[in-house]
């Protein structure tokens, strides 16, 4: 598979390590009454969708970016690629 | 006898001769030729024993779809097994061997197998081998496993180099013949970048088979005019010998080349096989198409083949399989086999068709009807043929050309979910509407069959693939001819009729599959193998298909056609592998002392890519713990020096350097003063300990955190997750160290006063105190970082310079410190002084650890939130009788406490279920005099004292021991802080 980085342009996918679903961006808040419940999702609950898929690639013999990658998991199509920061931070995950 | 069966004319050399053997047996044949061509050439036609019932076999095809010529080419260690003959190149001095029989290939002693067809059916091992069970171990599985497979290896190494490589291009063409040539001259001229890949060793696919005129050229001539005018463009990378093995996502396709396997030895310096990445947008599959046998009775004796492959050997190679050729078609181009052959001076028996409108000849007989049945032991004598009034001829032939149409080569369009489509002019499958981005299908391979559809599909595709617009650019005249065909897939009454030739699949096993419900296509290959062997069904599936829609009363297409996966052809494991082998398996790292270590003699070990001294043996030592033992005392009585290069190191810096630390470990770091080293301990978010390492503020916003040296990767990848995913906006940087900074430990009562020598500040215990670290010089001016941490228990010192220095640095230690006998230590030293300290690593923390198991669950700072802080709380985690690190002694000195073993109530039952815990690391403590462990304990905290029992059933240990402190040398920490 080709990934095209935001910032380096396509480069091939064995240059990446893959973690999986993108939704490990949203951490919960430790400061929850049901953290306990909301961790739990979190770290082990996920779909497996058969399509699009949002999942976190790390460019690792490269700029040691993380990415979110949207692919399509029948078809390996991928839509999107944004830097893990960006959408980190679109998530209200900044300070 | 040479050369009894040689034509004239064809694409070979005959001005020169290479001599070659097959079974020992010399032969002559031409530059040019195939293993195949010259052996029919020299009236060879067995060739091989087929798989199961070790009948004999000679070439059904002049191509890689060959399922019966399969012999072990060359001889000790390049000798490679199941090697087709249809594409191995002649070379002077080539050595062959027939393989898969037992005795010669004319006297197979398993050909008694074939008596015994009636048991031998499909599904066989299914129905055979189920009972008794007890037979399975002793009697089947040796059986089966001798009889299995075909050819044999060396079983030595390869003596080849293999290689992999990398190419980009605007196009990629997969096929040389008239559609790849002609879209390759379209795009070429255009200017585009062009690799062109064929897997022939020469350009031009059929028209090096066939008769017809391109232009005012034969088509062989046209052929190698345009790869001279294509091979002096620059943009035009030809590669033949090379086959496209797969059309991967994006655009990336797999191909190996066949560098060498052409040549006896490879040209100095050269690989035997380069297995190319190509990346291209657009790609043209011009793979021709296959033709596709009829299934008779015994209709898989040498001399029996393809239509096709017959004009092959006939036009090309300048080959006739013998004298009197018969051809038994169900379409026109079957016709075609005779005319070339005829006008070749080669004998036609009859063409037998079986359609009602047949071309009449005025040059040899064509009859309407079917072949029933043959004869010949070893290769064909006569065919039986049932005429369409019902009267029976036999006819006198020692080959016959067989063509039941032909097939597109679709299997590259496939390979990303596709599916074929069922076209009824062709009966064939042709590329479906779902093709691999980015390509496009012409000539054959897309159902064009005839010359001049190929070179307008072609050059169409190229302008398609290239974005160019107006008029197909034009092309030279040539044949045009319609397909006339009617699907005939077998004849009437047979029961023993090849289908998969070289599994040994025939008409009767596809209806008994089907009878005993095997309905599904993908069910049916597996139950009966039909296409599951080294062609992957090439020629044999669309017949299975046919017949199983027959019996299913259902057409083909509903039928539809099994997966087609990568690779398109057989490939050498070693093509996969490339040079990723023996030493080369991985990239070695060397620490900065290695060559100081290797110089001392040293013994290494490796720990991940990494070698690392493991002991330094000395004069007198004859065993590995006498070194170990020595280095161990040593250290405790005086100094020892150890290389830690390979731990991880992490460089933090930024403002909110220590936040990040504080997030990172589940203990607190806000609080570090500046010249302080603290202990880590990183959970996962799940609450299981990741790893431990060390953190030292060298300044507010400046932090090294070490990790482990397995853990050096996933923690530097981890660390980056949290400050990029979760905290993205902390003024944080980090960048891995690991190979900049040279490592020592310098370690024992005497390290001070060793370490005094060369560093240039005070590191009295008041000046530099146990934890402390800084930034200093060495030796009158060299930076350096000195960490006063201790894995050993003993004071000590973790020195760091600038990975350039460490080899000087080792030596200068080894000599300001020869006064006080300084020990150098390897991996093992090093491990036996921290079980001795009771220091937990990668044994103990091995994924299922959590932070109270290592009895630091009050580490798990609650005061902030940290990875992992939330689920370390589980219920699960927090038992009472939860596994604690323990140590463990033998209560007799003289037992050992091997690692893996596991503890048992010391009046208990002794069974996996009532496993008290386990032991995790070992060793022989040479200041204690005994075996030594630590482990995991169910309530460990409270059970010091306890006798319990140690046992391996695997090992046959079963030893008692007693529970103790996991400190077994200096408990209170004196030595440390000394």
């Amino acid at each position: 598979m080709i990934i095209n980085h935001p910032l380096l342009g396509p480069r091939d996918s064995a240059e990446f390590t893959y973690m999986g679903d993108a939704r490990l961006i949203d951490r919960p808040d430790p400061q929850s009454d049901t953290a306990a419940q909301e961790f739990f999702a979190y770290g082990y609950l996920r779909d497996n969708p058969a399509g699009w898929h949002e999942e976190l690639w790390f460019h690792e013999a490269g700029d040691r970016s993380w990415l979110v990658v949207t692919r399509n998991t029948l078809t390996h199509e991928i839509s999107n690629v944004a830097l893990a920061r960006d959408v980190a931070r679109s998530r209200g995950r900044s300070k | 006898m040479s050369q009894i069966n040689r034509l004239t004319g064809g694409q070979i050399d005959t001005d020169k001769t290479y001599k070659f053997t097959f079974d020992g047996k010399s032969y002559t044949g031409h530059p040019g030729d195939t293993l195949a061509s010259a052996l029919l050439a020299n009236g060879v036609r067995l060739m091989g024993r087929s798989f199961k019932y070790h009948r004999p076999r000679g070439p059904l095809t002049a191509g890689s779809e060959e399922p019966n010529a399969l012999v072990e080419l060359r001889s000790g260690a390049r000798q490679e097994p199941n090697t087709r003959a249809t594409t191995a190149e002649l070379f002077d001095g080539l050595v062959s061997k027939s393989q898969n029989r037992l005795g010669s290939l004319k006297f197979d002693l398993l050909s008694i197998n074939d008596r015994f067809s009636n048991f031998l059916t499909a599904g066989f091992y299914y129905k055979t081998f189920m009972w008794p069970a007890a037979f399975w171990e002793k009697i089947y599985e040796p059986l089966i496993r001798k009889a299995a497979g075909l050819g044999s290896l060396s079983l030595q190494d390869d003596p080849d180099v293999y290689d992999k490589g990398f190419l980009h291009c605007d196009l990629l063409i997969i096929g040389a013949g008239p559609a790849g040539l002609s879209a390759a001259l379209t795009a070429a001229r255009r200017g585009a970048d062009v690799i062109l890949a064929d897997e022939d060793f020469r350009m031009g696919g059929r028209l090096n088979s066939e008769t017809f005129a391109v232009g005012d050229q034969s088509g062989a001539e046209w052929a190698a005019a345009t790869v001279g005018e294509l091979s002096n463009m620059p943009n035009v990378r030809f590669m033949n010998r090379t086959t496209v093995i797969g059309a991967f996502d994006h655009g990336i396709f797999g191909a190996v080349e066949r560098i060498s396997d052409h040549l006896p030895t490879p040209a100095e310096g050269k690989p035997r096989q380069v297995l190319w990445r190509i990346y291209t947008r657009q790609s043209i599959l011009a793979a021709g198409a296959i033709e596709r046998p009829i299934a008779f009775e015994n209709n898989d004796r040498p001399g029996i083949m393809l239509a096709s492959a017959l004009r092959t050997y006939a036009n090309r190679y300048a080959v006739t399989a013998d004298k009197r050729v018969a051809i038994f078609t169900n379409n026109d181009d079957g016709h075609r086999t005779a005319a070339d052959l005829h006008a070749k001076g080669v004998r036609i028996a009859a063409v037998i068709d079986v359609r009602p409108d047949i071309p009449r000849s005025t040059d040899y007989e064509v009859l309407q009807g079917e072949v029933i049945d043959t004869k010949g032991r070893l290769g064909l004598t006569f065919a039986e043929v049932r005429l369409a009034d019902g009267s029976m001829r036999t006819l006198e032939c020692g080959a016959l050309g067989v063509s039941g149409g032909w097939n597109p080569n679709v299997h590259l369009t496939c390979h990303q979910r596709g599916r074929p489509i069922w076209n009824e002019t062709l009966a064939a499958f042709v590329p479906g509407g779902t093709l691999p981005p980015g390509m496009s299908v012409a000539g054959a391979a897309n159902g064009d069959l005839s010359t001049a559809g190929a070179l307008r599909g072609g050059a169409a595709a190229a302008k398609k693939a290239l974005g160019i617009k107006g008029r197909l650019p034009a092309l030279p005249q040539s044949e045009d001819a319609p397909v006339n065909i009617t699907p005939f897939w077998y004849v009437q009454g047979c029961s023993r009729a090849w289908l998969d030739q070289q599994n040994d699949v025939t008409v009767k096993d596809i209806k008994l599959s089907h009878q005993e419900g095997f309905r599904s296509v993908e069910h049916l290959k597996r139950y009966t193998t039909l296409g599951m062997a080294t062609d992957q069904g090439k020629t044999s599936n669309m017949g299975g298909l046919a017949i199983m829609a027959e019996m299913a009363g259902k057409t083909i297409p509903d039928v539809g056609t099994t997966i087609f996966r990568p690779p398109y052809t057989p490939t050498a494991i070693a093509a996969f592998a490339g040079r990723s082998r023996g030493a080369a398996f991985h990239p070695t790292r060397l620490t900065p002392s290695h060559k100081w270590a290797t110089e001392q003699g040293a013994v290494f070990v490796e720990v991940g890519n990494w070698l690392r001294a493991q002991w330094f043996p000395r004069a007198g030592e004859t065993t590995w713990r006498q070194s170990v033992d020595r280095e161990v005392l040593a250290t405790r009585k005086s100094v020892g020096i150890c290389d830690v290069t390979t731990l991880g190191k992490i460089d933090v810096q930024g403002s909110d350097a220590a936040a990040f630390l504080n997030k990172i470990y589940c203990n607190g770091f806000a609080k570090l003063a500046v010249g302080k080293v603290r202990y880590g301990l990183m959970l996962r978010e799940d609450g299981i300990v990741m790893d431990d390492g060390t953190a030292a503020r060298l300044a507010p916003d400046h932090f090294v955190v070490t990790t482990t040296t397995a853990n050096a990767l996933p923690v530097y990848r981890h660390m980056e997750f949290v400050r990029q995913c979760l905290f993205p906006d902390m003024d944080v940087q980090l960048i891995s160290t690991t190979e900049g900074w040279a490592q020592y430990a310098v370690a024992g009562p005497n390290s001070r006063k060793l370490l005094q020598k060369i560093v240039d500040v005070d590191i009295s215990n008041e000046a530099f105190p146990f934890m402390a670290c800084a930034n200093i010089t060495i030796c009158g001016g060299l930076r350096t970082r000195l960490f006063r941490i201790s894995f050993s228990g003993e004071l000590a010192y973790e020195i760091a310079v600038p990975t350039a220095y460490g080899d000087a640095l080792m030596r200068r230690i080894m000599e300001a410190g020869a006064e006080f006998g300084v020990t150098p230590y390897g991996t093992e030293a090093l491990g036996v002084l921290r079980i001795e300290k009771g220091h937990a690593t990668g044994n103990e923390l091995n994924g299922t650890t959590t932070a109270q198991n290592l009895g630091m669950g009050r580490m798990v700072s609650k005061a902030k939130d940290s990875i992992g802080s939330i689920l370390s709380e589980r219920e699960g985690l927090n038992r009472a009788d939860d596994l604690r690190l323990v140590g463990i002694k033998p209560v007799d000195p003289e037992n050992p406490v091997p690692a893996g073993a596991h503890l048992m109530d010391a009046d208990g039952p002794v069974d996996a279920s009532h496993s008290q815990g386990y032991v995790t690391s070992a060793c022989h403590s040479p200041n204690l005099g005994h075996a030594i462990a630590l482990g995991f304990l169910k309530d460990g905290a409270n059970r010091l004292g306890e006798r319990m029992r140690l046992v391996s059933p695997l090992t046959g240990v079963d030893v008692e021991i007693e529970i103790v402190s996991a400190h077994f040398i200096d408990p209170e920490g004196e030595r440390l802080r000394a």
